[in-house]
């Protein structure tokens, strides 16, 4: 038998119960596809001793139309997302950042929710138990070290997820469930820039589904990564580009990051730079306040200095492909 | 503590079968250890290489990263079931046929994953075939065996 801890599984079938079983038992976690939690159960990360299985939750399952855009619920596959009709046609980016997630069986299993809550990932931190107790292990798991910053005192695992900027720039909200009800906030504020709490949920707290507004005429959306490898990989780093044209002006641009923060970044100040076409002093004014805002550090195989450079190159790129085609 | 364990019935290569099982055991060791089907192949242990390539329902899924409860009431089907009546599958007949299997450690995972491609998308172009397969590393051939492999199954007469 493969190494796993002992852990017990509960199955609700509502998210009230979901959520009643998450404040009641501290430590427990959620589980919907798994393909992140059980790598890091298997690996020692964490060690919960309830697993929280969400796969008989039907209400978490549905796409519905809702105020002219569309409510997703957050245990919807990626691949139910990127095949969608309304997904493929009206939020192109969405399609597009869902549809290149790892590879076609991750696709079929992983949730819109996981994506959204994906724990953050180091070269120091995703490594077997073994391997990390040899190194006495690092400021996010037990240990007291960040390796990648020995210095300080915060831990910088970068966020991957490639969901959460697509659905930035689309300004989705989140519906979070918890004991005492359900809010909704903007997907933004749900996340913070630290490595080891980089999710601004309580304990109880569990994203149910995410709302994404009407599509509005003219604004076209677009996703563009980079990896090592074009499958099964994480994103070294990623970029949504939501942008309207009308005649020869931007105006409106809305852009953001994954892979160079532990959070998913939405660019402020790109408001500044509407108003005309993208031209050089535009776009260089937009690696400018891309180039202060992020911050990538030694927490993948690739340096930061690649992924400062490959980041620009992904949002010019994709600008200029959605200014020609809008 | 000593696991609690409870009944898994699921449906296994066609047959219904219920077993006692733990809570943290995971669906390949189920496969393996529990019902004896040692086709399923454990590879990069973590849910990257697709070794242990699966059909849930006629849908690939990764059952070193899956829960054995997580499948519970589902139709499982592994390798060892997609030979019928003592006859290989068209698939299996291709990564014969185009020698798509060398070492052979991923061909089952290869295979399951194809399967599922093909019960979705019949008549899938070479694109279509890789990306179906994207999720399924091979050290061996360099993929052009594998995908030739499969073009074979497609255009195989129906047995």
């Amino acid at each position: 038998m493969e190494f796993m801890p002992e852990f017990r599984t509960a199955r609700p079938t509502t998210v009230a119960e979901a959520v009643a079983i998450r404040a009641a038992e501290p430590g427990s976690r959620f589980l919907a596809g798994g393909t992140d939690l059980i790598p890091n159960i298997r690996r020692g990360i964490v060690a919960p001793p309830t697993v929280i299985d969400l796969a008989g939750i039907a209400e978490m399952r549905a796409i519905e139309s809702l105020d002219g855009g569309l409510r997703i619920g957050a245990a919807v596959t990626l691949a139910e997302l990127a095949n969608h009709e309304r997904v493929r046609t009206a939020y192109v980016g969405l399609k597009q950042a869902a549809g290149g997630i790892a590879a076609s069986t991750h696709r079929q299993v992983g949730t819109v929710g996981g994506n959204l809550c994906l724990d953050t990932r180091c070269v120091f931190y995703n490594q077997s138990e073994w391997w990390r107790r040899a190194n006495d292990y690092c400021l996010k798991s037990k240990g007291d070290v960040c390796y990648v910053a020995p210095k300080g005192s915060h831990c910088f695992a970068a966020f991957s997820g490639d969901l959460a900027p697509a659905f930035m720039v689309l300004g989705a909200e989140v519906e979070i469930a918890s004991k005492s009800g359900v809010r909704i906030v903007p997907l933004t504020e749900i996340y913070q820039d630290d490595g080891i709490d980089y999710l601004l949920l309580k304990p109880d707290e569990m994203i149910a589904a995410v709302r994404v507004p009407a599509p509005s005429d003219g604004f076209r959306t677009g996703y563009a990564k980079s990896h090592v490898r074009s499958a099964i990989d994480f994103p070294l780093a990623g970029v949504a580009v939501g942008l309207r044209r009308e005649d020869e002006a931007i105006t409106d641009l809305r852009v953001a990051l994954t892979g160079t923060n532990s959070m998913p970044l939405a660019v402020e100040g790109t408001e500044g730079l509407t108003g005309g076409p993208p031209n050089e002093a535009m776009l260089q004014g937009l690696d400018a306040l891309i180039a202060k805002q992020i911050q990538p550090m030694n927490s993948t195989f690739s340096p930061p200095g690649y992924r400062r450079r490959v980041v620009a190159k992904l949002t010019r790129s994709l600008i200029l492909n959605l200014y020609r085609d809008g | 503590m000593i696991m609690a364990k409870s009944i898994l019935s699921l449906v296994l290569n066609g047959r219904r079968r219920a077993d006692a099982v733990a809570d943290n055991v995971l669906l390949i060791d189920y496969l393996r250890e529990i019902c004896g089907l040692t086709g399923t192949k454990m590879g990069c242990d973590g849910g990257e290489c697709g070794a242990c390539t699966v059909l849930v329902d006629d849908r690939p899924r990764l059952s070193c990263i899956s829960l054995a409860h997580q499948v519970a009431g589902r139709r499982i089907e592994t390798i060892e079931g997609a030979v019928s009546n003592g006859r290989m599958s068209r698939l299996q007949r291709g990564f014969h046929e185009k020698l798509g299997s060398q070492c052979g450690y991923c061909t089952p995972g290869q295979i399951m994953a194809a399967e599922g491609l093909l019960r979705t998308n019949p008549n899938p172009d070479d694109d279509q075939i890789r990306e179906g397969l994207s999720g399924n590393i091979c050290r061996c051939t360099g993929y052009v065996k594998i995908i030739e492999s499969v073009r074979y199954a497609v255009e195989a007469p129906s047995p």
